[in-house]
């Protein structure tokens, strides 16, 4: 069953599919004018461009259920698209299929303080549930650096982190209960209205799930107190082995900080240019370290971490003064990867997560690998948990470049693995990781995937082509792998 | 002490025959757990000789260990190097397995302020329904690589796999734990909790019990003591068992030899005092309730659906242990237990009837 190749959709299918949509959605629902679709040929993976057959907005559950019973009788192809600020290609449409934009779903249905919860709709942007929640003394921890942009939705479909995950936990622990829709347009309610629900826990599986076996529709996120107080620790390092090191050194002595940041050379002076956060430019590494908590918490916990910084040879320790400085610091963070994106035409970003008394070593690997490969890589890094997003830098329009930068990045990825890590922390494998993951699992654990997916969406209509590869697509990677060569047929599609 | 074993290959061999044969069998681990969900007509498959830690990395927040280790023997460990599981899981008579933990997925009164069982499982070998080993997860935070089947095993009690091996998150133990106790109702405390909850403090435990409602306050000396005496009341470094009886299930309310079913509610923490006749024990801040009740158990469901909950038979003679499951879900049950136990043949009916799970 597993082994099959992704699905075929043929012409009059498709057609047949549009017509219907047609009949059934509101003119505003459904576009297909070819100018209108090139908006969505990408998420922020912009390397993978492809038009869909349509793209659908609906206004409410409803039209969804709707466009779902009507692909699914067609055999047509859905691909869930929230922001589009994935970095995997998650959101890539499908050449046959419908991309189906939950960003008109974008209503905070409830604010309730008493039990500390918010009931979004999955188009609901991250950063505008914590806003909504500010007057309540409250907030929803996972704060991705794209929170002003990407939504729930997504945020669910990826089981996104952000710089206060290390304390607070990832999106898989933030949300309560989804509401999904699966592929034949069935209402899926996974979580409760407490802190678990009845059966398997399928809001567990379902987030990081990709797309592909559900079409989150609405969310009950946890919202958790506002830290009485929050500050932050800016350290320099000459060495950057010395910072990994002090990363590793701050875990082991039992602190868990709110954040824990790493920025390279590179990184630290792009985002100064940027934004002015007041980063020392000469310094091989930095580290943000923020602690939160009561005042006396805080107060001396600093203490040890900055006597541990030191201590791993930090050249200067600098603490936020106030909340503005504070906020300047996250900023050039929060920044980063735009600020890198300024340096060069394109960047590609990675998403490799090690143990973090490897990442010392694994950087050093990553610089040589950029050397070889003649490309630089520039390092941001969510330190606390490991999470590695080496940028690389390059020109799609110089020929070749591409093929040279997808090249480095698997390398990268082959390190992290042979670190004892993973493939991707948390932006999912989307199209761009479907070959470092024949490297990270076995076949008996893919058919696995594929059989547990195919309880959800039997026919393989949700997303296909994404997040796990097929055992066709493997065997032969690992075969290319023996022979060292290039893809035999590079234009061929390999879902 | 029994020895450290690795019978993984042996198991796997075992779950291909019965697989082949279509037998179905018993996982077991120290059987402290028997009476959880439903019982299983199966031959016996004994995990308790697969044991061990396995790695054990205190700066890197985790350790992996064999599913038979005895609970015990695991938090022990991270005990020596000043670390704990943060969910708190019940050691029902010190008899726990790490397995039978994640198996049935019960977390302790830290559960609302820390973790889940569920939240600190990182990675799991198991043997599927073919016999298979396989891997999920890893020994990392963040990891998306692949769906989360590891989590999904967390309270799956053995009807997907068998768990060979669990990786699971730890974190520092606290520097001080002081626990408030102050008189008052159920309802006022509903309502005091509700109101704190919005407050940073440094909450670890909030149960109700016999007309009290304790406070857990754990971390840094200094704000600890200074949460304390913001709540008011009295205020102890000794709570004289409270807190490990609520966990392991010893204090009377949960092991007492009460007639009445136990029942468990999970519910939305602030929702006013149901309407059910019976004792009750609040845990989780609200969001966990303990009932002894003659009540008919359709009336503990419907009270706890309408809540926006769910209700289990946790200790009942002939009452179904989980709450029923709407039609479209039972048959997704189904089909996510054939994706992995093809023949039906690990646990089946541990936790529904009619070929479920
Ligand atoms: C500058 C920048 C910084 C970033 N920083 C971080 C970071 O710190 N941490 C982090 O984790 N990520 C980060 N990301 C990645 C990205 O923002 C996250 O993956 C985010 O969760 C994607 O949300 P989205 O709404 O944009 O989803 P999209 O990109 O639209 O979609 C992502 C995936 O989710 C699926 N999907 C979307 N909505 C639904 C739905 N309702 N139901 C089912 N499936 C759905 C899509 O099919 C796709 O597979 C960053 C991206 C950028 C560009």
């Amino acid at each position: 069953m597993a082994q099959r190749s992704e699905i075929t959709v043929d012409e009059s299918a498709a057609r047949a599919c549009m017509a219907a949509l047609r009949r059934a959605l509101p003119p505003d629902t459904l576009l297909t004018d070819p100018d209108t679709l090139r908006t969505y040929e990408c998420d922020a993976l912009s390397a993978y461009r492809r038009l869909p057959l349509a793209v659908a907005l609906p206004h409410d559950r409803e039209q969804v259920r709707t466009i779902l019973r009507i692909t699914r009788e067609h055999g047509v192809p859905v691909v869930p698209r929230g922001a589009g600020t994935g970095l995997s290609g998650g959101a890539l449409p499908h050449p046959r299929g419908v991309l189906l934009s939950l960003a008109r779903l974008n209503r905070i249905l409830a604010i309730d303080p008493r039990n500390r919860t918010a009931r979004v709709e999955p188009g609901v942007r991250n950063l505008a549930v914590s806003e909504a929640a500010r007057p309540y003394g409250l907030h929803y921890a996972p704060d991705p650096s794209s929170q002003v942009a990407c939504t729930i939705g997504g945020n669910i479909a990826e089981n996104a982190g952000g710089v206060h995950c290390l304390k607070y936990g990832l999106t898989v622990h933030n949300v309560l209960r989804i509401e999904a829709l699966t592929a034949d347009g069935e209402t899926l309610v996974a979580g409760g209205g407490g802190l678990d629900g009845p059966g398997y826990d399928l809001a567990a599986v379902l987030t990081g799930s990709e797309g592909l076996l559900a079409v989150v529709v609405e969310a009950t996120v946890r919202l958790l107190p506002l830290p009485q107080c929050a500050r932050v620790l800016l350290a320099a390092f000459e060495r950057v082995e010395d910072a990994a090191a002090a990363v590793a050194a701050v875990i082991a002595g039992g602190i868990v900080p709110a954040g824990l940041e790493m920025m390279d050379n590179a990184a630290v002076r792009a985002a100064e240019d940027f934004v002015h956060a007041g980063y020392p430019t000469d310094a091989a590494a930095i580290l943000l370290c923020e602690l939160d908590g009561t005042e006396a918490e805080v107060e001396a916990g600093i203490a040890r971490v900055r006597a541990l910084l030191a201590e791993h040879g930090a050249t200067e320790v600098r603490l936020a003064r106030d909340e503005a400085e504070r906020e300047r610091f996250w900023k050039g963070r929060k920044a980063a990867f735009p600020a890198v994106g300024r340096l060069s035409p394109d960047y590609y970003c990675m998403d490799g997560t090690i143990p973090r008394r490897e990442i010392g070593r694994v950087l050093t690997r990553i610089a040589e690998l950029a050397r070889e490969h003649g490309l630089p890589v520039v390092n941001v890094l969510h330190a606390g948990d490991g999470n590695l997003h080496p940028l690389i830098l390059y020109d799609a329009n110089r020929p070749g470049e591409l093929e040279r930068t997808e090249r480095l990045g698997h390398r990268i990825l082959e390190a992290c693995i042979e670190a004892g890590g993973t493939v991707t922390g948390e932006h999912g494998v989307g199209v761009e990781k479907l070959d470092p993951m024949c490297r990270q699992f076995d076949e008996a654990t893919l058919r696995q995937f594929h059989a547990l997916r195919e309880a959800f969406d039997p026919r393989r209509l949700l997303n296909p082509g994404k997040a796990v590869p097929t055992l066709a697509r493997c065997a032969e990677h690992r075969a290319m792998h023996v022979r060292g060569g290039r893809l035999p047929f590079p234009e061929l599609e390999r879902f | 002490m029994a020895a450290d074993a690795d019978l993984g290959e042996q198991l796997a061999a075992r779950v291909a025959e019965a697989a082949a044969a279509g037998t179905p069998l018993r996982i077991e681990g120290s059987g402290s757990k028997a009476f959880y969900g439903r019982p299983v007509a199966g031959e016996p498959l004994p995990l308790a000789g697969h044991r061990g830690i396995v790695a054990y990395e205190p700066a890197e927040l985790y350790v992996t260990a064999r599913a038979g280790t005895p609970l015990a023997e695991l938090e022990a460990t991270l005990a020596a190097r000043g670390q704990r599981l943060g969910c708190e899981p019940p050691r029902f008579g010190g008899r726990g397995t790490v397995g039978g933990m994640v198996a049935a997925g019960l977390s302790g009164p830290r559960r609302p302020w820390s973790w889940a069982v569920r939240d600190v499982v990182l990675g799991v070998r198991c043997i599927n329904g073919r016999g298979e080993i396989l891997a999920f997860g890893g020994r990392l935070m963040k990891n998306v690589a692949g769906f989360d089947a590891a989590r999904l095993m967390a309270g799956s009690l053995g009807t997907l796999a068998v768990l060979l091996e669990v990786t699971l998150r730890v974190d520092p133990a606290p520097e001080a734990t002081l626990t408030v106790s102050l008189e008052c109702d159920m309802a006022e405390a509903i309502e005091r909790l509700a109101a704190w909850g919005r407050l940073p403090l440094p909450l670890a435990g909030a149960c109700h019990l016999d007309g009290r409602l304790h406070l857990r306050l754990e971390g840094a000396e200094a704000s600890v003591r200074e949460a304390a005496a913001r709540l008011g009341g009295e205020a102890r470094a000794d709570d004289g068992g409270l807190w490990a009886g609520l966990r392991d299930h010893t204090l009377p309310f949960l092991s007492g030899d009460d007639p009445r079913p136990l029942w468990r509610l999970s519910v939305p923490p602030a929702t006013p005092p149901l309407p059910l006749p019976g004792e009750w024990l609040l845990d989780w801040g609200g969001a966990q309730r303990w009932l002894r009740t003659d009540a008919p158990a359709g009336a503990v469901r419907a009270t706890a659906e309408r809540a926006g909950g769910h209700a289990t038979c946790f200790r009942g003679e002939g009452i179904e242990p989980f709450h029923p499951l709407p039609p479209a879900a039972l048959a997704l049950h189904r089909r996510i237990k054939a994706a992995f136990d093809p023949a039906g043949i690990l646990n089946p009916g541990r936790m529904y009837a009619e070929g479920g799970p």
